[in-house]
């Protein structure tokens, strides 16, 4: 079965990874712009940071054949520092231009603070005015609620479609509020925060397929990007069918991602070759 | 040996995931009895509510696994 991941840390990954990934029928993976363990000091960092995840890592997912994506973006976490985040964001339009650029994340909210709302504003205006697509990071534990709130409130206030805004690490105590208002949601498969492969199999069920991208972030932290197949054999296991696990693990990134021109991987059907037709 | 902050600082990440799994399995069984009810009550539901409430009394005892694993084992 063809799979796409949408939101995975590459640059943490190995080259082994990426094999396994090819091997399990992985075709394509979107890597965000992230928090890289601590705070980087020069907005040069981050640039370098944007030139790696651009130009270098999809040669590498591409020894793999698997074609590689990515958002650009101030993170939650560095946006305290306004400086240094205003900085970043006067050289962000430029890889606008580049054909694996797929829009702005993942920006929002980390704690919730006046200098990090003041960043995700700048950054949702910018992707207003230059047609990017946005991703949106939800904080982690017990901040998650409020962040989510808070994200869904200066999103109210702005001239943002929903339809081209993903909002990431659902869980069922926050997905209503983002589906129900036309947004985008994830969820993403943790081995211990976040959401497990099995609750999110949960809210497929419960809430139906549309709108909906599941992803393994896989990043330097506890994380494995095999949470997706797991997640996909689990599906299974409940007796839906591949053409229902494509519709959600290939063709809703196509969907959601292909409002992207650059993205061109196209929504896929299953269908039974009729090999006694006659030519 | 850790001490109780320690013990949290190590485990409670992990005992959250775990007993969020556990709710989620069993809204999966009543979203499932709502859809394919069953007449028959499985004993199997019945010690998972069983083992809950024993883990709910907040006691000082710390033989907590031990009495669940009897409650899960077949009567002797």
């Amino acid at each position: 079965m063809q799979i796409i991941q949408p939101h995975y840390h590459a640059i943490a990954r190995t080259a082994q990874d990426y094999e396994r990934m090819a091997m399990s029928g992985v075709v394509a993976v979107a890597e965000p712009a992230f928090w890289a363990g601590f705070d980087r000091a020069y907005p040069e960092t981050f640039i370098d940071y944007f030139r790696q995840i651009s130009e270098f890592e999809p040669t590498r997912a591409a020894e793999y054949g698997i074609r590689h994506f990515c958002w650009v973006g101030v993170n939650p976490k560095e946006a305290e520092n306004t400086q240094l985040s205003l900085e970043v964001l006067k050289k962000m339009p430029e890889f606008f231009e580049k054909s694996t650029v797929l829009g702005i994340g993942e920006i929002g909210f980390h704690k919730t603070t006046r200098n990090e709302e003041q960043i995700f504003e700048a950054q949702v205006q910018m992707a207003i005015d230059h047609d990017q697509l946005i991703l949106i990071h939800t904080p982690h534990l017990q901040d998650k609620v409020r962040g989510t709130r808070r994200t869904l409130e200066v999103l109210r206030h702005m001239n943002v479609n929903p339809e081209r805004v993903w909002i990431d690490h659902v869980e069922e105590h926050t997905i209503r509020e983002p589906l129900n208002q036309g947004y985008w949601v994830g969820f993403t498969l943790y081995p211990i925060t976040k959401c497990s492969p099995k609750r999110a199999v949960d809210m497929l069920e419960v809430y139906g397929r549309e709108r909906i991208l599941v992803n393994s972030s896989a990043d330097w932290g506890p994380s494995d990007p095999f949470t997706l197949q797991e997640c996909i054999q689990d599906f299974r296991r409940r007796g839906h069918s591949v053409q229902e696990a494509i519709e959600i693990f290939h063709n809703n990134p196509c969907r959601f991602l292909g409002q992207c021109p650059d993205f061109d991987i196209k929504p896929i059907r299953m269908e039974v070759a009729d090999e006694l037709a006659v030519s | 040996m850790q001490n109780p902050k320690e013990v949290l600082d190590s485990y409670f990440l992990e005992a959250r995931c775990q007993i969020l799994e556990i709710a989620s399995m069993l809204d999966r069984y009543d979203r499932a009895q709502v859809d394919q009810p069953s007449s028959n009550e499985d004993q199997r539901i019945e010690k998972m509510y069983a083992s809950l409430s024993m883990l709910s009394l907040r006691e000082t005892a710390t033989d907590r696994s031990e009495r669940l694993l009897n409650l899960f084992s077949d009567p002797e």
